[in-house]
């Protein structure tokens, strides 16, 4: 058993009572609904996890075939299918994070309602799961970078880095959605288009070098701008990425997790009640 | 033994109905019916329409290794008070604390996932309901060995039976070792042999000396279980002590005292269906006097007035009548002579059924009512609507004073020899 003696259980009073080491103590719980949402999803599945593979390199076809040849858009001199594979790797992992903590709340309402343990573990376990797909679907790129004669850099070590800030956006936007979706429904059926809208707001298809120099700060502030860029320097060796845009991207990042670790907080408490 | 388990003091949970009026889940709707309901019995004033208590300054405190049964009516508060206690909800007001390790069983199957394996799933449901994994890993052979089913460990769940779905996924929550255990109406699931094994668990559980509260509205289980008694009445405490005390004074003021029912003038009030509305029941001593109070040597009966709406086939209208503890006596339907299926056309109707004399013991009993078309649906069901009590006014054996024990009071034949 998790040793919880002596538990008061009372109305809170404070704003902030973080209790960071409750998701410690709950670390196997956490591990276990990892585990249970990577399993489930590829259940009685033919392929099996193949489908983490399949999908981003299914984007990466029709992507390339009508961005890269048919609009003809620049991919900063690479060959366009590794330009935008490098992307679809953080983009993938995290609009899947995104949709599936975003309804995580309501999708595990019959454990929040029937038994107790830190709710922040749902999302939480929600943006990690994708991290197993995302690791799939990393051996493809490096196949492809071989495919193309590209040579790995140092700069790839730095590639964690940018994977715990997209997983933090992902946690961050968790945060605030799944709670939100508790309360008002109409947030499930907009996550697809927020998830579609911002995939374009992001330099995915595109690279920042076609954003006007002026509006780059702003551009800045969606934290996945930084990530992508982050990507494709560290794996493809582009000029090194504008630490000013990271910066901003971070504080961004940091920004929303504060207010959505204070937002979950006071929702917490009526999710029992509410879902 | 002696040290305080539980404190609650002043636990008070209001839920506010407005909040949820807009939403489209069954919480609105079961709210919405626990507010009107309350609203009925209370005739509440308009301004406390839009919140409502389903808890209300509660105090109590259960010291180690007592074993609780939290017995009301439906909405009296009964679940709210385990949610709170798990922490699964947060109190509006007042406190409780508790000291030890709390596991809590509010379902069962809490966590299982029908797409995983039973082995995966007693992995899955272990961590989540509190366990470690080790602890977990520990246990396994004991809890297949349990629920009984070594053979489909790696078979997925949604291929199991439902029995064989129930006793795994109560050998997980049985296999929990806290030192306080809320359980919540588990029982009330599963066949006749699985809840008896659950019970059994459960004294298993309550004779090691951990503490256990206990909500059901199995008064037989309850009186199995434990030895205190918390009956919430609308939100509030309204008795605790020795269960059999708290249990007798329970049921008897759930019966209505005069052996004799009425339901609403109103007829779509009244319990029933489209077809079929129950408008009274009641309990008539040999005289034919409408009574409570029955003597032991004559014969009785209790009968169901009611209207048929619709020309209805195959309706059947049923009793059962329960001991003080709520252990059930016996059960009878009007259609139990295997009458030829006959069409009730609209009108007004009396099912009456004869309990003969010298067949109960002295005591006081219970009477739940319920009509249903088999197979098909339930028209009504009402849970100990009537209470009455047998006097011991003579009768079989009454001529001399006697403590016996049994529910019944029978004449039976008996020879006495001497032996040469």
């Amino acid at each position: 058993m998790i040793p919880a003696p002596n538990v008061v259980i009372q109305p809170s009073e404070t704003l902030l009572h973080l209790d960071l080491g409750a998701i410690w103590q709950y670390r196997e719980l956490l591990y276990f609904l990892v585990w249970r949402d990577v399993k489930v999803r590829y259940k009685q599945t033919a392929i099996g996890i193949g489908w983490a593979i399949l999908q981003p390199l299914i984007s990466m076809l029709l992507f390339t075939i009508v961005f890269g040849n048919f609009a003809n858009i620049p991919s900063d001199g690479l060959p366009y299918p590794v330009f935008i594979y490098a992307a679809l790797l953080p983009w993938t992992y995290f609009a899947q994070a995104l949709g599936r903590s975003g309804i995580s709340l309501v999708g595990n309402a019959n454990l929040i309602s029937k038994v107790y343990f830190p709710r922040l573990m749902i999302p939480l376990a929600a943006t990690l799961a994708p991290t197993v797909d995302f690791l799939f679907s990393f051996a493809i790129l490096l196949g492809l970078m071989g495919w193309f004669g590209i040579a790995p850099t140092w700069g790839m070590l730095a590639l964690p880095l940018f994977l715990l800030l997209a997983v933090m956006t992902a946690v961050a936007m968790g945060l605030w959605l799944a709670p939100l979706n508790v309360k008002y429904r109409d947030v499930g059926h907009t996550i697809p288009v927020l998830i579609q809208f911002w995939m374009y707001a992001s330099p995915v298809v595109y690279p920042v070098s076609l954003v006007p120099e002026q509006w780059r700060l702003l551009y800045s502030l969606n934290p996945m701008a930084g990530v992508i860029e982050g990507f494709r320097w560290a794996l493809l060796g582009q000029a090194s990425p504008d630490f000013m845009v990271m910066a901003v991207s971070a504080a961004m990042v940091a920004a929303l997790l504060f207010g959505g670790m204070l937002y979950f907080q006071r929702m917490e408490e009526t999710f029992a009640d509410v879902v | 033994m002696g040290d305080v388990a539980i404190r609650v003091e002043n636990l008070s949970k209001q839920y506010q109905i407005s909040a949820v009026q807009h939403r489209h889940d069954t919480l609105r709707d079961q709210l919405m019916d626990g507010l009107k309901s309350v609203l009925r019995r209370h005739g509440r004033s308009r301004a406390s329409r839009d919140t409502f208590w389903a808890l209300k300054d509660v105090s109590f405190e259960v010291a180690q290794g007592e074993a609780v049964g939290i017995i009301g009516r439906n909405g009296a508060g009964k679940s709210t008070l385990l949610k709170i206690l798990s922490r699964i909800t947060k109190p509006t007001a007042g406190r409780a604390e508790i000291i030890g390790r709390v596991g809590s069983l509010l379902e069962v199957g809490t966590g299982f996932d029908r797409e995983l394996s039973g082995r995966e799933n007693i992995y899955l449901s272990g961590a989540i309901l509190g366990m470690k994994k080790a602890e977990i890993t520990e246990k396994f052979d004991e809890i297949v060995a349990f629920a009984e089913v070594e053979k489909f460990v790696d078979t997925p769940v949604k291929r199991y039976s439902s029995g064989m779905y129930l006793r795994l996924a109560f050998a997980v929550a049985a296999h929990l070792e806290p030192e306080i255990l809320l359980v919540d109406e588990v029982l009330a699931v599963g066949d006749a042999i699985f809840q008896k094994k659950c019970l059994g668990k459960m004294g298993e559980v309550g004779r090691s000396g951990r503490t256990i509260l206990f909500v059901s509205h199995n008064m037989a289980a309850v009186t199995r279980l434990c030895n205190l008694a918390l009956w919430l009445e609308h939100g509030q405490l309204h008795a605790v002590g020795d269960v059999d005390e708290v249990i007798a004074r329970y049921l008897a003021a759930g019966a209505k005292g005069c052996g004799e029912m009425r339901f609403s003038e109103d007829l779509d009030q009244c319990p029933g269906s489209e077809y079929v509305r129950l408008t009274a029941v009641r309990v008539r001593n040999h005289e034919g006097g409408v009574t409570n109070v029955l003597d032991v040597r004559f014969p009785f009966s209790v009968e169901m007035v009611y209207r048929i709406l619709r020309p209805t086939a195959n309706l059947r209208l049923g009793l059962r009548i329960a001991a003080h503890d709520g252990t059930v006596v016996f059960s009878t339907r009007d259609l139990d002579d295997g009458q030829e299926v006959q069409v009730r056309n609209p009108g007004g109707y009396i099912s009456r059924c004869t309990i003969p004399g010298n067949f109960l013991d002295y005591g006081q009993y219970f009477v739940s009512f319920g009509a249903d078309t088999p197979i098909t649906r339930s028209h009504f069901a009402l849970d100990q609507a009537l209470a009455f009590r047998i006097e011991p006014t003579g009768g079989v054996g009454g001529h001399v004073a006697d403590g016996r024990s049994g529910l019944l009071r029978l004449r039976l034949p008996w020879i006495i020899e001497k032996l040469s």
